[in-house]
């Protein structure tokens, strides 16, 4: 999306913006790097330094800054692996690799907008050990970047993990509601991710039931719930499986580190 | 499923209610939800009148999705009843699915809603061809992409954090239909997430509920206005 559709879309951050012209204008206290953003015409940065501002003077609550670095580690995680993935040679086949090159380029992007948005207060990126040996290096998945199908399954367990996670962070963003959204924004691409990696598969793009499909038992936990027929106060009557593959469910962060403990190298932060 | 786990996954335990008031705004509405019938007046939680979508709460975003979740299953039980000839294989099947998880979001929207739903307007889908995939295909990328974009835009005003979590519950349904189709209209491309719907910042589109109307208008007949923003 470029700047001026953002703009577009959302009169109220336009209106928030403005008014921090506006307040550039009367020579109100603002920091330089919101002036730089708006100067540049750069939605993504003047948003970002909003946010650093917002923070600077004690208003970014720390339970925001604690979700998004959580949203962090797990974007730091994603963008290593496909980076790693697609450098190892011979790994992925040619036909795919456009493909996971764009979910690469969108990692990447994500990690560099929340560090963006984090500023000084951004964690730093793990190491991390993609076979989930806890460091060992000699997990399950010890062929990951050597064997296309484990790279790939392992790329399916990130992507709804991923998609799990920001749903069930959202309500703690609330109270900013430009992070609320770009949190939202990010979260739909992660499950357009999900889709792509699961029909690469020769997966359905949807989760059915509290299926895992053809993945190992060992990722379980990453779809135990998704077969919720609770919605807000109402069951949804049951009627064949469509009914859970039509919700997806969150997870709470407790659910998501223990999940990708085993990649984390010291364990999950 | 365990109690202990469904309990993890209610959207009321993500959020503490931390007040009084809170709680009896969202007692209030919980039971108009529970009991419809002890609901005289629809006006009581400001609903929307006749043609009109009012966002002064939760219940415009609810009514959009409805009018766009109506469209869509209409849409899909249209196709599924006379699929193009020229579909390709395990694609009515994927058309199939997509058809049975919107029924399933009308449904509950519908539950929700109860006496606050508005009257969806009549569908007009004279510039589909349902004889023709690509066609078909595209109009479906199209509602699935607006979708996608509405629900995120939606962060901006959504109140209660329940609804939150449902717009969640949906929207990343949304974004896996639409990845679907765009990888079925150009096969093995970048498309599925592609740089018209997701910007160098790797954010998808969030765009307002005016906006999204105006995104669907063509397929409505008499479509209703945005009030209450």
């Amino acid at each position: 999306m470029t700047p001026k559709r953002l703009l577009e879309a959302d009169p109220e951050l336009e209106q928030q913006l403005l008014t921090r012209r506006e307040a550039i204008g009367r020579g109100a206290r603002t920091s330089s790097s919101v002036a730089a953003g708006l100067a540049m015409g750069s939605v993504p940065v003047a948003l970002a330094a909003v946010a650093k501002d917002a923070f600077a003077q004690g208003g970014l609550p720390g339970v925001i800054v604690d979700v998004l670095n959580f949203a962090l580690t797990l974007e730091y995680l994603e963008a290593e692996f496909y980076n790693r993935g697609l450098a190892a040679p011979g790994l992925i086949r040619q036909e795919w690799r456009a493909q996971v090159d764009q979910i690469r380029k969108h990692e990447d992007a994500h990690v560099a907008f929340l560090r963006r948005t984090l500023g000084s207060r951004a964690v730093n990126k793990p190491t991390f050990d993609y076979t989930a040996g806890d460091g060992s290096g000699n997990g399950p998945f010890r062929d990951v970047f050597t064997n296309e199908r484990t790279f790939f399954a392992v790329a399916q367990a990130f992507e709804d993990t991923g998609v799990r996670a920001y749903k069930g962070q959202a309500a703690y963003l609330m109270d900013n509601r430009d992070i609320l959204v770009a949190a939202l924004q990010i979260h739909s691409v992660e499950a357009r991710h999900a889709a792509q990696i699961r029909r690469l598969r020769n997966q359905k793009a949807w989760i059915v039931g509290d299926s895992r499909g053809d993945l190992p038992p060992n990722t379980q936990a990453i779809y135990d719930g998704d077969d919720n027929r609770f919605h807000f106060i109402l069951a949804q009557p049951a009627s064949g499986i469509s009914m859970t593959h039509s919700f997806d469910e969150p997870l709470t962060k407790g659910q998501i580190l223990r999940i990708v403990a085993p990649f984390i190298v010291g364990g999950a932060p | 499923m365990p109690n202990q786990r469904r309990e993890d996954m209610l959207p009321g335990d993500t959020v503490p209610i931390s007040t009084r008031r809170e709680f009896l705004r969202r007692a209030a509405i919980a039971t108009a939800l529970v009991s419809p019938a002890a609901f005289t007046g629809c006006h009581v939680l400001g609903a929307a009148g006749k043609n009109k979508l009012d966002f002064g709460d939760d219940f415009g975003l609810l009514n959009l999705m409805l009018v766009l979740e109506t469209t869509e299953v209409r849409f899909y039980e249209r196709v599924i009843s006379a699929p193009p000839r020229d579909l390709r294989p395990g694609e009515f099947e994927i058309l199939r699915d997509i058809k049975a998880n919107e029924r399933q979001h009308l449904r509950f929207l519908k539950r929700a809603l109860g006496p606050l739903r508005v009257k969806v307007p009549a569908s007009n889908f004279s510039s589909v061809d349902f004889t023709s995939r690509r066609s078909v295909l595209e109009t479906a990328r199209n509602f699935e992409d607006n979708g996608v974009a509405t629900l995120n835009g939606a962060g901006r005003r959504v109140k209660l954090p329940e609804f939150l979590t449902i717009a969640g519950k949906l929207v990343s349904v949304e974004g896996r239909h639409a990845a679907s189709l765009r990888d079925m209209l150009n096969p093995g491309s970048r498309d599925f997430a592609g740089d018209d719907v997701v910007d160098e910042n790797g954010l998808d589109r969030a765009i307002t509920p005016d906006e999204s109307l105006r995104r669907s208008s063509k397929l409505l007949v008499n479509p209703p206005r945005i009030v209450g923003i």
